[in-house]
């Protein structure tokens, strides 16, 4: 007997949201499984707070369900659902003092006061600001306001914790810090997440998966790498990191390899591809897959010849923009394996660009 | 080349000018105060000369049962009046902020502004016409405290919905989500959230009101009745029958009384913007 999958932790099935006609979340659908930390990463305007706000229920779909462990979430009030969110702005109570914000949804739930207690001492042990229970928001860093606002939503043990834009408010040093400790402890309690971000390194850092959003469509749904590595499309390839993005024409079709022709080179991708002879694509390779070299690589295919146009040195690696016969400017990211280069190159040289068969990804929307 | 103009009087010149324009209407505002506070110790009873210093007219304050009776009556009205224009100036404010379409909304908040700039004397008519025709058919309300305090309530429902409507407006709504988010029912996000943060503009809402009864003298004088006579209203009807230095010493006594609330308050709220300023900086030093 096979055993059916069971259903995910969250569903969120078919939700639309219609503003007057436009569709800030168009039939979108997501599973979500429990313990996972998934991310809602987009530009502003995409959706990704419109649809967030529908799982905290500040807003209803205009149609589709969202399931939470098998419960439908339909009419049921924010105050009456098992989830609990953190807010961009933290939106911490400034009348109240820290152990009085954590306790808050607590004394809601009409917990014992001992309970109560216990509970906020744990929580502020969990954000390590056991001695600041005493003081008010206003006498707390922007890295501590984040810390109660995160002790406050974990501390009635919500189902599904929500994060938007987690590290938004904070300063680019602290959010890295900030970054690891708050997945440390969001693994530490074992909730499922849902953020919503629009800093992609803050996604990948933090999400075990990520969907992409545009205009109220999801894009793509994958794990950090594979959003990277193989893009569904040309917006997220371009929206995800660097890439050079070059079109060009399918010539040959083959299950273990394909051999796409474009302006300045011909590209020899060595998987197959869902597509026709003489179908117009996009090869999408990223600039850190490339090498630089001043002599011709030997064959016949994936290599570029162009002019050095700009060149960044960063310590670990050199970017350098390279302008291709066509106009195109070429982005490369060289690491710096080894402390001096035989032979420098400088502004103005010619040279080659080059990458494997593997680093190319062919694009077919 | 600067693209600055020469000034066209020099410096010295510009600071005196400033200081002398600031003194002049410093003048203009204070001068007439500080006249009739001088003029409450005269000991001659005409207004116009000067006969020696007294506090006789301080102590006849004491056994002036209209002025003291008028007093009490005004206090009880502006307390009354601004305890009420606080509740209900609330309600519009909140009604006004948090829903932004129902409705009548555009009439609703036309109707709670219009006491603003509606002319008090056409008000106070209005308000007086209607009271006798519904006295006519009820035989109630008799007009006195009751009429009058009805009166002040419409003009100050509409000052502390203003005052309130703006502290509403600059509060951060995920404040409130935050605490929906957290259990709280509509209500409960009221009472333990949404008042205590507008705290500050509720007392505000309540002193403005409070100020705006007791010193209020058109609503008044048609909406009172037979023995019940407001503070403002006695000043007014024994200056009509010729100035007379006991007026004198109970503006003297108010402005006394106003002056030490208002100093008090602002030292505190500027006592309490420090700590706080120096709070927030000592938690920005130590992350």
């Amino acid at each position: 007997m096979v055993a059916s999958q069971a259903p995910a932790f969250l569903q969120i099935k078919d939700v639309v949201k219609d503003f007057s006609g436009v569709k800030a979340v168009n039939h979108v659908s997501i599973d979500i499984a429990k313990g996972e930390i998934f991310a809602l990463l987009g530009s502003s305007g995409c959706g990704k707070t419109t649809l967030l706000r529908m799982l905290a229920g500040f807003s209803s779909p205009t149609s589709g369900k969202i399931i939470l462990n098998g419960q439908d979430l339909e009419g049921l009030p924010p105050y009456l659902r098992p989830i609990n969110m953190m807010f961009q702005s933290y939106a911490l109570f400034p009348h109240l003092s820290v152990e009085e914000n954590i306790a808050f949804g607590l004394k809601r739930d009409g917990m014992p006061k001992d309970q109560i207690a216990e509970r906020v001492e744990k929580m502020l042990k969990l954000v390590q600001l056991g001695k600041y229970a005493k003081r008010k928001p206003h006498q707390l860093s922007g890295g501590q306001q984040q810390r109660v606002a995160l002790a406050r939503s974990l501390a009635k043990r919500p189902q599904l914790l929500l994060l938007d834009e987690p590290l938004g408010a904070l300063d680019k040093k602290l959010r890295e810090e900030t970054q690891i400790e708050l997945v440390n402890i969001i693994e530490q309690v074992g909730v499922t997440v849902v953020m919503v971000t629009h800093d992609q390194e803050e996604a990948m850092t933090m999400a075990s998966r990520i969907a992409i959003m545009s205009e109220g469509n999801i894009l793509q749904i994958g794990a950090p790498s594979e959003i990277y590595e193989t893009p569904a499309n040309r917006f997220v390839a371009d929206f995800i990191g660097n890439v050079n993005l070059m079109d060009g024409t399918l010539i040959d079709d083959n299950p273990d390899h394909v051999i796409v022709e474009c302006a300045d080179c011909k590209h020899y991708v060595g998987h197959g591809i869902t597509g026709t002879e003489g179908m117009a694509v996009s090869v999408a390779v990223r600039p850190e897959k490339i090498h630089v070299t001043r002599e011709k690589p030997d064959g016949e295919y994936n290599h570029v010849r162009g002019t050095i146009k700009d060149m960044v040195y960063f310590g670990s690696h050199t970017v350098y923009h390279i302008q291709l016969g066509s106009g195109l400017v070429f982005k490369i990211s060289e690491s710096n394996v080894s402390r001096h280069r035989d032979d420098p190159l400088t502004w103005g040289d010619e040279v080659w660009a080059s990458w494997t068969p593997l680093s190319q990804v062919v694009l077919t929307q | 080349m600067n693209g600055k103009k020469p000034p066209i009087f020099g410096d010295a010149f510009n600071r005196r000018f400033g200081k002398a324009w600031l003194a002049a209407g410093f003048a203009f505002l204070y001068l007439p105060i500080i006249a009739l506070v001088i003029y409450s110790f005269n000991d001659s009873p005409l207004p116009t000369t000067w006969g020696g210093f007294t506090l006789k007219w301080y102590g006849k304050l004491m056994h002036d049962t209209e002025m003291i009776s008028g007093f009490w009556l005004s206090l009880k009205v502006a307390f009354f009046t601004a305890c009420a224009s606080v509740v209900l100036g609330m309600f519009a404010a909140f009604t006004l902020v948090k829903y932004k379409r129902f409705t009548g909304r555009t009439m609703f908040s036309g109707m709670v502004n219009a006491p603003l700039v509606m002319p008090e004397v056409i008000v106070g008519l209005s308000l007086l016409l209607m009271l006798v025709s519904v006295q006519r058919w009820l035989g109630f309300p008799e007009r006195g405290a009751m009429t009058i305090w009805m009166g002040h309530l419409l003009l100050g429902l509409a000052y502390a919905t203003v005052v309130i409507q703006a502290r509403l407006q600059d509060l951060n709504p995920q404040i409130e989500e935050a605490a929906m988010d957290l259990g709280a029912k509509p209500h409960q996000v009221f009472f333990l959230v949404t008042m205590p943060m507008i705290g500050q503009a509720l007392a505000s809402a309540w002193l403005l009101t409070f100020t705006l009864s007791l010193d209020d003298v058109v609503l008044s004088a048609f909406l009172s009745g037979p023995g019940s006579t407001t503070m403002p209203l006695v000043i007014f009807s024994r200056a009509r029958l010729g100035l007379n230095p006991s007026v004198n010493a109970v503006a003297t006594v108010i402005i006394v009384v106003v002056c030490i609330a208002v100093v008090t308050a602002s030292y505190l709220i500027a006592r309490a913007e420090r700590q706080r300023a120096r709070e927030m900086a000592a938690a920005q030093r130590a992350s």
